[in-house]
């Protein structure tokens, strides 16, 4: 027994050879970057490279404590994020709820199709979109808004608006696709409980209440989990294609604020150092994310 | 069978309206820029377009479809597919069947866990990133556009996942025939893996076809841009160097908005019509690799 065993360690080699390429283009590209971090403890210039720059120490990491607003754009990153983190799971359980109720499955799947598809547009071409469609001049939300006697509404320009206009056009591309695990869990829901239920004496609305809801609910909390530990990285494309300086005070966030101020300002060590408060801020996240799945709902991601 | 009372009724009528309606609110942003993008200037301009043209005209697409960049852009997108989604494809498979197995008929496979859990969990951010990628000289070449996301740990996950729930027997049975794990990995697994790998493929399809921040990021010359970063600086950013043909053109029939909506519409016409074939697979694919029963 125990030679066998060995053969077929020997045997593993193929396995070994799998991995490699992929994992060689994840130490090039996920790890190498990684040491670049360094240049957030330096006076980085591309000219003299990461081993001829300055060290400064903490010297950017004060700089951008002091730059103006950065309280705000955290302060944003975080509100908007959880604004989106809500929707973004009561949306699609209400809606799965009442797609479960709807008994025509011509209509079903119909609808499902409908409101699948804006997933699977870009957010240059949503951004396109939404600049069109919310125009405070031409843009037919307003007009529809003025023809109802209410006030045109500038949702990209105003301020007031802006985070909200984020986490609204965000829940209006991905509620539907969100609805896809919670359909099937209602699907695997055993017939028998309603039938159960129904002898019991309980309508419709009791045993949604009382089999399908509770049949989701630990699929909807696995979601918010996981929801929370990728949240902080989902909003660039949306706020790079939708904002623009009026809005920066409510619509700025982390990653918005290191792409200004590494590529446009060319600040590479001071955007580093804020892209390393995010990197760490979001990790702590998604490990937390993780350990709770597991915790609660015995998820493991490998 | 017993009676339906009036409040379930009343109900189910509520609900087909309320979901009809959210349906329509998906749809009918998109139905009003195709009409934008088929209206005359005039009408786009003064806000009189809904849901239906208004002097009816198809001279935004001329524009666009005579525009050298766009069709430029375009090409490079295909190609992004045509050679990214293969590679994307084989590097997942390659990676998801080795991890595939148990701790105790792969050694290494914890290692392996570790090393992808740690990309999940922490990265370089987006400088270091991109110094890492200019340093190696990758600025401006088509392969930038590939190799860096060409392995999505995500994807690997949900591939992997399905592999285990393929029965074990006939890959046991493989192997007593004296089958290697390339030969079982070839004529066992991946035939049986069909649904999933389809929907993977289709996946990474939209990824590529929809990228445009790398495309943006990483190519100086816009020469190289794929079409999403290319609609990103005309569109979004109404960058003149590329469009300096807009301003002239604005004064005729066409104008900035109806020749915007037409470049969204047609950027969009790939995912429609991919999008049959998707819809009928990812929803299978996506609830066995997400949540694990």
């Amino acid at each position: 027994m125990k030679n066998r065993g060995n053969k077929r360690h020997a045997k593993d080699r193929p396995l070994h050879l799998m991995m490699l390429p992929g994992m060689i283009l994840i130490l090039i590209f996920s790890y190498v970057p990684m040491f670049g971090i360094v240049m957030a403890f330096q006076k980085f210039s591309p000219r003299k490279g990461i081993l001829g720059s300055k060290w400064i120490g903490l010297d950017n990491f004060r700089y951008l404590m002091n730059i103006p607003d950065i309280d705000k754009v955290v302060w944003n990153t975080f509100f908007i994020a959880a604004l989106k983190l809500i929707l973004g799971v009561l949306a699609p359980v209400i809606v799965a709820l009442l797609l479960n109720e709807i008994g025509s499955k011509v209509i079903r799947k119909s609808i499902q199709t409908i409101i699948y598809f804006p997933h699977f547009l870009s957010w240059v071409i949503l951004g396109g979109i939404f600049i069109d469609i919310l125009s405070p001049s031409t843009g037919i939300v307003n007009h529809l808004l003025n023809r109802a006697g209410i006030a045109s509404v500038f949702f990209l320009g105003d301020p007031k608006w802006f985070p909200y206009t984020m986490a609204l056009t965000e829940t209006w591309k991905e509620f539907g696709f969100g609805t896809i695990v919670y359909l099937a869990a209602i699907v695997g829901i055993d017939p028998a409980l309603y039938e159960a239920a129904a002898v019991d004496g309980a309508g419709r609305w009791k045993q949604t209440l009382l089999i399908t809801l509770p049949a989701i609910i630990p699929i909807a909390v696995l979601m918010l989990i996981l929801n929370l530990g990728s949240v902080l990285n989902l909003s660039f494309e949306q706020i790079y294609n939708l904002y623009s300086p009026q809005v920066y005070s409510t619509g700025d966030i982390l990653d918005t604020l290191v792409y200004r101020l590494g590529m446009n300002d060319a600040q590479y060590s001071v955007a580093t150092a804020v892209g390393l408060f995010k990197s760490v801020v979001s990790s702590v996240l998604v490990a937390f994310s993780y350990w709770l799945a597991r915790k609660t709902c015995d998820y493991h991601i490998f | 069978m017993k009676k339906v009372s009036i409040s379930r009724k009343a109900f189910v009528i509520f609900n087909y309206t309320i979901l009809i309606a959210l349906a329509f609110v998906c749809l009918l942003p998109m139905i009003n820029v195709l009409a934008v993008s088929l209206s005359s200037s005039a009408a786009a301009g003064s806000g009189q377009v809904q849901f239906w043209p208004v002097d009816f005209t198809l001279k935004s697409y001329e524009f666009v479809l005579k525009k050298h960049e766009f069709w430029k852009s375009f090409g490079i997108s295909v190609k992004r597919v045509l050679i990214g989604v293969p590679i994307n494809m084989i590097l997942t498979i390659l990676m998801a069947y080795p991890l595939s197995k148990a701790d105790d008929k792969f050694r290494g496979r914890k290692v392996y866990v570790c090393i992808l859990v740690f990309t999940m969990l922490f990265s370089g951010g987006l400088i270091p990133w991109y110094m890492t990628i200019s340093k190696m000289n990758l600025i401006d070449n088509f392969f930038v556009l590939i190799l860096p996301n060409a392995v999505s740990v995500y994807n690997v996950i949900i591939l992997m996942n399905f592999f285990r729930q393929l029965p074990g027997e006939l890959e046991e049975a493989a192997f007593m025939d004296g089958a290697s794990y390339w030969r079982t990995l070839f004529k066992i697994i991946i035939p049986l893996s069909k649904p999933a790998i389809a929907t993977i493929a289709l996946f990474c399809i939209v990824t590529h076809w929809n990228s445009w921040f790398d495309g943006l990021l990483l190519m100086n010359n816009p020469q190289n841009y794929p079409l999403q970063s290319y609609l990103q600086t005309v569109i979004i950013n109404h960058d003149m160097t590329l469009s300096s043909a807009n301003s002239i053109l604005a004064m005729g029939e066409i104008s900035n908005r109806t020749q915007k909506a037409a470049q969204a519409f047609v950027a969009a016409v790939p995912v429609l019509s991919v999008y049959p074939f998707l819809s009928k697979y990812f929803a299978k694919g996506m609830v066995v690799g997400s949540v694990k029963g």
